[in-house]
């Protein structure tokens, strides 16, 4: 029914960009930080029961507690972020571990994984689109601990894909050796979701 | 009764009532009036209207030139039985929608619309009472809207507002609902302001609180049928108090606007 | 900032969209924990431009999930029993 109306002097929250600026296709600029949840802030208490895991098709099992995972080599990350709701934000910086450090040691055959969160969100990928510096495990946003609304105490930040893969709240990764669809990946968004290939949907 | 299903009975020749599942339609915005300093109703024409409950909403989409498209829900303030559909939008600084909505949007402007819906958190007359209706902000949209279809028919059943505003001037629809309650016995309408209250204010002048629902009442032997409506933490405050204090949770509904869906 | 949820109700538009009925009248039975309830009364987590997903108020599984995938909508119903209109 949209066909051809549009809203007399409409813009919305965006905002214009620079000369020289790439953004992936259909992206614009954000002003702010949209927060995006799909059910309520879990608040975990992180001294008694936080915990970070790597399961599934691995040698052995490997946990942290909240002490253990602060005590990791951490990194500063400073990257673009894409959402597939369109926005983009440049620059951002965080602070976290390299999926690459959790990794360490650990002998798999598994080809995907499948990161989990408290309230039950989860995303799959590849293994190789995590490893190899292109993913971490992020504490800190702008130098302040990671707010509960934008997944604190820690998120998956997977900056090369869209920003869904990046689950908030994640609590570990599973190990796969077949791929299975995550929340958004089995409603109808793409499998992949690599933004400069705009994969947004399913047959993308 | 199976949807769809038309339960023609009876010799009459009734048009069976085919389901239609809802699509989105222009509306022409008539007039603007300004409520308060941050709050405009859009007067709205819209064409082919079914008619609505008391209560319910329509969703609002805007699309840029380049395709971009924000979509937020907006409750009907006005009754069933006005002529023209009326929502009353309060502005928020930083908001994405509400800000065009009350600055930017005329008279003769089109604007795209689904609706109505939202059937749960609806009113009709024949649906009785005691009514708590309990609103912080613009959360008072939705529950105006059955005040004034309760005055439109006539209805006498027993109706208390409770209604939370930051200041005597961010009341909405204030002297309306003085003119209401002059002419109607058994209506009632107590105003709350949580940030500032002019001389001589002797009303409450805090948050709502247990303690102000208890006096307001009505006490929980009397099965009611509250409806709360506003800012997300207001609504929740509101609806945990009401069941402590002993209503039945089946007769509580709630609104939520969002974390900062209106003042109060 | 507080939770971004809604009630059922806020979710009538895109449901009445997909369904021929009364969405938020009708009665859930939750997978989760077997609540029945009517939808309106259930939680709404309105992720803009993704979709929505309305959960159980007592156990917080996701009754339905609706996506906005491109024009159309993508609804997964496997958390809801049965719906059963008013
Ligand atoms: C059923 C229903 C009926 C409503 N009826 C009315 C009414 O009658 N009148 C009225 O004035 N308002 C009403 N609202 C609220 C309205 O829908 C908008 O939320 C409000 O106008 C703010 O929109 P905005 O685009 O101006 O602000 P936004 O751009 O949405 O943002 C304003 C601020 O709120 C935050 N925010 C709020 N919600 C979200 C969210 N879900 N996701 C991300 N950020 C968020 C933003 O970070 C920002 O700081 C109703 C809401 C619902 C659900
Ligand atoms: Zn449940």
């Amino acid at each position: 029914m949209s066909g051809g109306f549009f809203s007399r002097g409409f813009r919305g929250r965006r905002r214009p960009v620079e000369q020289g600026t790439q953004l992936p296709p259909g992206q614009y600029l954000v002003e702010g930080f949209p927060v995006l949840s799909a059910g309520p802030t879990p608040r975990t208490p992180l001294e008694e029961e936080w915990d970070f895991s790597i399961i599934g098709e691995v040698d052995e099992p490997r946990r942290w507690t909240w002490k253990e995972f602060q005590a990791l080599p951490s990194e500063e990350i400073t990257r673009d972020i894409h959402c597939v709701t369109k926005w983009s934000k440049l620059g951002t910086r965080w602070e976290g571990v390299s999926v690459d450090t959790l990794l360490e040691g650990v002998e798999t055959a598994a080809e995907f994984v499948m990161a989990f969160c408290d309230g039950g969100y989860t995303t799959n990928m590849p293994l190789e689109e995590v490893i190899g510096g292109k993913a971490w495990v992020a504490y800190a946003y702008e130098g302040e601990p990671l707010e509960p609304e934008h997944g604190g105490p820690v998120r998956l930040l997977v900056p090369h894909l869209y920003f869904w893969k990046s689950a908030k709240w994640v609590r570990g990764l599973r190990l796969l050796n077949h791929d299975e669809p995550g929340f958004w990946e089995s409603l109808g968004y793409h499998n992949h979701g690599d933004p400069w290939r705009e994969q947004r949907y399913w047959g993308d | 009764m199976i949807p769809g299903v038309s339960s023609a009975t009876g010799g009459t020749s009734a048009v069976a009532v085919q389901p239609r599942r809802l699509s989105w339609q222009l509306a022409e915005v008539v007039e603007v009036v300004p409520e308060t300093p941050r709050t405009r109703s859009l007067v709205l024409e819209v064409a082919g209207w079914k008619g609505h409950k008391a209560g319910q909403h329509v969703d609002i989409r805007l699309t840029a030139e380049d395709g971009y498209q924000a979509q937020r829900s907006y409750s009907i303030a006005s009754a069933p039985e006005d002529e023209r559909l009326v929502l009353t939008v309060e502005r928020l600084e930083d908001g994405e929608v509400s800000p065009y909505l009350t600055d930017v949007l005329m008279a003769g402007d089109k604007l795209e619309l689904r609706g109505p819906i939202g059937g749960y958190f609806a009113w009709e007359a024949k649906d009785g009472g005691p009514l708590l209706l309990v609103a912080g902000g613009s959360g008072v949209v939705p529950l105006m809207a059955m005040l004034r279809h309760r005055a439109a028919v006539s209805s006498d059943v027993p109706a208390r507002l409770l209604y939370s505003s930051r200041s005597y001037e961010e009341i909405i629809y204030r002297k309306e609902l003085e003119r209401l309650v002059a002419q109607d016995g058994s209506l009632e309408v107590i105003h709350t302001l949580t940030r500032s209250r002019p001389k001589g204010w002797s009303s409450y002048h805090r948050r709502i609180d247990l303690k102000m629902l208890k006096e307001v009442g009505p006490p929980p032997a009397e099965r009611l049928l509250a409806f709360i409506c506003g800012p997300t933490p207001l609504v929740e405050g509101v609806a945990t108090a009401l069941v402590e204090i002993g209503h039945d949770t089946l007769y509580v509904k709630t609104e939520r606007f969002g974390p900062t869906g209106g003042g109060g | 900032m507080g939770e971004f949820r809604l009630d059922g109700n806020a979710a009538a538009g895109p449901l009445r969209e997909v369904f021929s009925f009364e969405v938020t009248t009708a009665q859930y039975s939750c997978v989760g924990c077997g609540r029945t309830d009517r939808l309106g009364a259930a939680m709404v987590y309105e992720v803009r431009q993704l979709g929505t997903i309305v959960r159980c108020p007592s156990c917080d599984n996701p009754l339905i999930r609706l996506a906005h995938n491109r024009e159309g909508y993508l609804v997964d119903l496997r958390g809801t029993r049965y719906l059963t209109t008013g």
